[in-house]
């Protein structure tokens, strides 16, 4: 390990080998021979402390009794101010405004505990609070607004799962509930349009639609994702180790992965009709119309045009079957599964599927979408007969037909395959060399999965989610805690396997572990907790001592600063200038961006949004895969082709870059000198002082004052010498004012947009 | 115990703390930190210090460019013999294409009397400094996995390209750029697998290949925000310090004091960058010779000449895209058209850096993700004249310079129609494990450890140093 040359880096090692070393020294052992992490969590009773006026909950308990066998002791609790910063980023991913600030200070002052319940209980029912977490949850999911694969298209209708996350946050629906809902929502007896939405989870896979590309193999790719993406997920392991291999350290032998694989194998993406609100009363009378007008259509012609069907579906079944005699043949069968639905975010089997089907088995909806595929694309069966039918000119009248049909926006969910397909290892993770069959079940290192019969998909998140599960609870809250403090208490969040790392606090996971359960899965509830824990109000300053013994904060002696998340950084400068649009929910938006970054995409296309839209939360910006948001990369935003477990939060001269000189970024600037010479009092000093609450939630030292107050009396200066300067700095004039003064309040504004401490939570 | 993604980052962060505390906060920064580990992990004695990855997305035809097949006119219009194709497990060559002989011409350059097409007119002027090889082989004929396969070693998204591996193993000589540069040129297409032909996939993100432009911002946002001068930049960061230093007088976290480095950093590179895009101290010739003043050869010409000033400043890993080479239909015009825009500045590239002295230092690269069919294309129905070839993984290839790598050389064969190697096949695997070795790193040792794998470019496949390539 190159690292490990380093001295410094030495040291670290044996840092972190000390401190999880006695993951079990406290009392709690595993079982002899069972890897900690398979076997199920225990409640663990509260530790014995000598602190005992210190905590505020249970959790505190656990952490301060780590933190008096080390000999140490907590940080004071912080200020009123930075708590409430704090927690407007952790729960809504906003920061608080000045109003938000005097009253949390105020009711504080009477009993802070009982204020800061209160604050916590606003926040959490805030809208927004289900934004911040969807975005924690779509990083697991990998999100995408496209394919992936070359061509990249787009996936306009991506979004309705989104919405449905935040939404799910928002009604804070148990744990367990939206586990099973995203994996298996569709199989739930009498399922909701909304239960199948949610299957969408499972829709954020790449999708190949390159000529030439493998059908089977890349739909196998995406079973093969969709199989790791829950262990990883729910699980914490690394299954994809055992796709070609036995698993190398894990007790997962090859089999077992494709016995997982097996529950996916029989999952078929289909997108359905999802109207919005208010597009399913104007629709349904229209709908009824139009199959009447089309059967009228289509009546006349309905023997032959069957015939024909038939005819082109047997040529290319036949052609499924004897690949390579006909390399007309071949390519039409390839570009059914190519083009259908392509850049509408359609599944890409659908077509092939429905062929796949007796025609007494379809269902009317997939009848009429084969037929309409052949009648546009099938002539070569016989270009004599389609001449004859006139068939191009009934397309023309289907289409004047559509045209009059209000649109009802759709989504992608998934539904089971209409046969079992049978599922085979695949030797050496090879899928063109098939073992032996192998049959859907869970791994035997796990809790057994209880069913009658062959289990399906529901069996299986309803084994992921229930509370024998040694991992799943673990696995959650580990990084629940991750978003909130900073540093997970397992800090390998992908990885509860036996490589993985120990916890730092095996019993506070186990606890929080059964405390998630024994509150049925009461998202809100857990971050509740967390939040109002004394570990959480610990002030975030440390000393070069505190930093020399514990660098990490390993044993939260303080509170860890973190710098903020992509779109976090961007919602929050947009936040405190007043630019920021908050609607929630809707498709995605695309802000403008260089075009010499666009042009880094296949298509090169970027259609910018117009007015408010470019101003959303960055939860909201299309990702196109193949080049996404460059702003969003440049702050670490992750790869989004697999789960992501743990963003980065790095510290480059490119972010330094975009602070000072994107374009974004510098029109908050302008708009927040704007809102600070238009509001309020016109004393300098007080101008600072709202500036300072507005970005950093707090005062300005008398020393920043001062400062800030030497720069804005030099630039003016020098403003006043370059008027062209001043007028393009200062942006949009506002009258009475002198362009000068405007350009210097923009760059004090600037400032403060670019300090360490406004991208930080702390 | 293992070193995972979690354990570097938390070295890193304390690597800065500490050398920053030592230092003082003259200006450190990640890549200043990595420049200053030069030299502190290479294996063994390198061959080569930097290298330009010239990378031809799409697949670029070698039978029309530099594997000459006179026996196809034989064959030309019949199906490929039978014998050829058994056992082959692809998608895209399908039995029923027939075989398309080359329209070009092949010319005989230098002392080595290396053939290449008519299309390559220049490439005949660095004949004798490249060392081509004919026998490269792949595990996939679409784009994308291929392009992550040659660049990435995996043909799946996620891990780290060449690039980010190579600035992890040795650092960057440079404080003020990045180790790792990405320049795109193209003839109207992106390319497939996009940018994460240069993620850093699982190592940390200072090791991404920063994109470099040769026209508006070089780096995005370099240039200040319109009224910003350099004085008042200069103005808002003493500011922006003062109050940043206070903070960290407070709070006490090395991060503050991290952040302040990149900005200096960022300031720096806001001048160093000009500095690299400033061509007014080249010469006429210079100019000339990477065609610059060619509507046709500017774009990539400039490119060429940039990523020779990036290796003068110590900029480790440079690497050139231009799309694209895909060629299904209208072969010759297609062809020509990116022959005409890249020829030029490639054999400018190797000339330019071999009369400076720094091609001995300098490993050069060019080539696709694969190579294309000896046949028409038939999926698209391609009619006399507007012929095209499909992609082929079995037979493609690539040349390269400099470095320590042999000079007029030709490595490898293929069978009378280029369907198939017949000596020396070399996997993209072996080529990298290679590029490595001529960077002084051995691909079993430059590793990352992740879920308990110990990672590395060429994955957990066998890989050969293709000791016969090196002088």
């Amino acid at each position: 390990m190159i690292a490990l040359r380093h001295k410094t880096a030495q040291s670290a090692f044996i840092i972190c080998f000390m401190v999880f070393l006695p993951a079990y020294a406290s009392g709690e052992s595993a079982p002899s021979g069972i890897h900690w992490a398979f076997v199920k969590p225990q409640r663990p009773s509260t530790p014995p402390i000598s602190n005992t006026k210190w905590p505020c909950n249970d959790i505190d308990r656990f952490v301060l009794k780590q933190i008096e066998d080390s000999s140490l002791q907590p940080s004071v609790e912080t200020g009123a101010r930075t708590l409430i910063r704090r927690l407007h980023f952790d729960l809504t991913g906003l920061p608080p405004t000045p109003a938000d600030i005097s009253a949390f200070e105020n009711d504080s002052k009477a009993d802070l505990d009982s204020a800061l319940e209160k604050l916590v209980d606003r926040l959490l029912s805030s809208p927004h609070f289900g934004e911040k977490w969807a975005r924690w949850w779509m990083d697991l999911a990998h999100y995408g607004d496209s394919d992936g694969y070359l061509t990249d298209q787009l996936r306009p209708v991506a979004w309705r799962w989104r919405q449905w996350v935040v939404e799910a946050f928002n009604r804070n629906l148990p744990f367990d509930r939206f586990t099973i809902e995203q994996l298996a929502g569709d199989l739930l007896p009498g399922a909701t349009t909304q239960q199948r939405i949610a299957t969408g989870f499972l829709r954020n896979t790449l999708s190949n639609r390159e000529g030439g590309a493998d059908l089977e193999e890349f739909r196998v790719l995406q079973v093969k994702d969709r199989t790791s993406t829950l262990g990883t997920v729910w699980l914490g392991l690394t299954l994809q180790c055992a796709e070609c291999h036995d698993h190398k350290h894990d007790p997962f032998p090859q089999e077992e992965f494709y016995r997982l694989y097996a529950f996916f194998n029989n999952a078929d993406e289909l997108n359905i009709n999802a109207p919005l609100p208010g597009e399913s009363g104007k629709s349904a009378p229209a709908k009824i119309a139009y199959d009447r007008k089309r059967h009228e259509l289509l009546e006349p012609v309905s023997d032959r045009l069957e015939a024909l069907q038939k005819r082109w579906e047997a040529k290319l079944l036949d052609t499924e079957n004897n690949p390579g005699r006909d390399h007309h043949w071949d390519r039409e069968l390839e570009l059914l599964g190519l083009i259908w639905g392509g850049n509408l975010g359609e599944g890409q089997l659908e077509g092939l599927n429905i062929l796949s089907k007796p025609w007494t088995q379809r269902t009317p909806i997939e009848s009429a979408r084969l037929q309409d595929y052949f009648l546009r694309k099938g002539s070569r069966i016989d270009e004599k007969k389609f001449k004859e039918l006139r068939i191009d000119e009934l397309v023309e009248q289907l289409g004047e037909l559509e045209t009059n049909l209000p649109p009802i926006t759709r989504a992608p969910t998934i539904v089971k395959h209409h046969v079992y397909r049978p599922t085979h290892l695949h030797t050496r993770g090879n899928f063109r060399r098939p073992g032996k069959e192998m049959q859907p079940a869970t791994p035997g290192a796990l809790h057994p999965l209880q069913s009658q019969g062959t289990p399906n998909r529901l069996a299986l998140a309803r084994w992921v989610i229930s509370a024998d599960n040694p991992l799943a609870a673990r696995v959650v809250v580990n990084r629940l805690w991750q978003e909130i403090f900073g540093r997970a208490l397992v800090i390998t969040p992908d990885d509860f396997g036996i490589r993985g790392a120990r916890p730092s606090h095996p019993g506070l996971l186990d606890w929080l572990a059964t405390e998630f359960i024994r509150r049925d899965w009461d998202t809100k509830a857990m971050l509740r907790l967390m939040v109002t824990s004394a570990t959480y109000r610990q002030s975030a300053s440390l000393t070069p001592a505190s930093l020399a013994r514990d660098p990490d904060n390993v044993l939260l002696t303080r509170y860890t600063r973190q710098r903020l998340s992509a779109e976090l950084v961007r919602d929050n400068a947009l936040a405190v200038s007043g630019l920021l649009n908050r609607r929630i929910g809707g498709p995605s938006v695309r802000p403008p961006q260089p075009e010499s970054v666009i042009k880094e995409s296949f298509s090169g296309k970027w259609e910018v949004s117009e007015g408010p839209d470019r101003h959303r939360r960055g939860l909201y910006t299309f990702i196109q895969r193949s080049a996404p948001f460059a702003q969003s990369v440049t702050f670490d935003f992750p790869d989004n082709t697999r789960p992501c477990t743990r963003r980065i939060h790095s510290n480059t001269p490119l972010q330094a870059l975009s602070l000072l000189n994107d374009p974004v970024f510098f029109e908050a600037a302008q708009a927040l000198a704007a809102r600070l010479l238009q509001e309020g009092s016109p004393s300098t000093h007080e101008r600072l002082y709202r500036a300072f609450f507005l970005c950093l939630a707090r005062a300005p030292l008398p020393s920043e004052t001062a400062r800030l107050e030497k720069y804005l009396a030099a630039q003016t200066d020098i403003l006043r010498n370059a008027p062209e300067e001043a007028n393009a700095m200062a942006g949009k004039p506002i009258e009475g004012l002198h362009p000068p003064v405007q350009a210097a309040w923009v760059g004090v504004a600037s400032i403060l947009l670019n300090l360490d401490e406004f991208v930080t939570k702390q | 115990m293992t070193m995972d993604r979690n354990t570097l980052g938390q070295i890193q962060s304390r690597r800065r703390f500490l050398e920053q505390t030592a230092c003082g906060l003259g200006g450190m920064a990640l890549w200043q930190l990595m420049a200053d580990d030069t030299g502190l992990k290479a294996h063994f004695a390198p061959r080569a210090k930097n290298v330009i990855f010239l990378f031809m997305p799409g697949g670029p035809s070698q039978l029309d460019l530099l594997d000459p097949k006179p026996a196809m006119k034989k064959h030309h219009g019949q199906p490929v013999p039978r014998h050829m194709l058994d056992n082959l497990d692809d998608g895209l060559i399908r039995g029923s294409a027939r075989v398309f002989a080359s329209p070009r011409t092949f010319k005989q350059h230098g002392q080595s009397g290396m053939p290449f097409s008519d299309y390559l007119p220049h490439l005949g002027r660095i004949a004798d400094d490249i060392c081509l090889v004919r026998s490269m082989h792949t595990n996939v004929p679409n784009h994308t996995p291929g392009q992550l396969l040659m660049n990435c070693g995996q043909q799946i998204f996620g891990h780290p390209s060449m690039g980010s591996w190579v600035t992890y193993g040795l650092g960057s000589e440079n404080r003020n750029l990045p180790g790792f540069v990405v320049m795109t040129s193209n003839s109207g297409s992106g390319i497939d697998a996009g940018t994460a032909n240069w993620s850093n996939g699982f190592l940390p993100p200072e090791y991404r290949g920063i994109t470099f432009r040769a026209s508006g911002d070089p780096v995005l946002n370099l240039s200040n925000p319109r009224g910003i001068s350099a004085t008042s930049q200069r103005a808002r960061l003493d500011a922006m310090h003062d109050l940043n230093r206070q903070q960290l007088a407070k709070i006490g976290d090395p991060e503050i004091a991290s952040r302040m480095a990149s900005y200096e950093m960022a300031f720096r590179m806001q001048s160093a960058a000009p500095e690299l895009l400033d061509f007014s101290g080249e010469t006429k010739a210079t100019r000339e010779m990477y065609g610059l003043d060619n509507d046709i050869t500017r774009a990539f010409g400039t490119n060429c000449l940039l990523a020779r000033r990036m290796i003068e400043r110590g900029v480790r890993f440079v690497q050139l895209y231009h799309s694209t080479w895909d060629d299904h239909s209208n072969l010759n015009t297609k062809l020509k058209q990116n022959c005409d825009m890249t020829d030029r500045g490639t054999a400018a590239l190797v000339l330019d850096l071999k009369q400076r002295g720094l091609l001995d230092d300098t490993l050069v690269i060019w080539g696709g993700e694969f190579g294309r069919t000896p046949m028409n294309e038939v999926r698209r129905g391609n009619t006399p004249g507007k012929e095209g070839r499909d992609h082929h993984p079995f037979a493609f290839s690539m040349w390269l310079a400099g470095g320590g790598v042999k000079a007029g050389h030709i490595i490898g064969a293929t069978d009378e129609l280029g369907y198939h190697i017949t000596r020396d096949p070399i996997h993209v695997h072996d080529l990298q494990a290679t590029i490595l070795h001529c960077l002084g790193l051995d691909h079993h040792k430059l590793v990352y450890n992740r879920n308990g794998l110990d990672e590395r470019l060429t994955s957990v496949f066998e890989a050969r140093v293709i000791k016969e390539i090196m002088k």
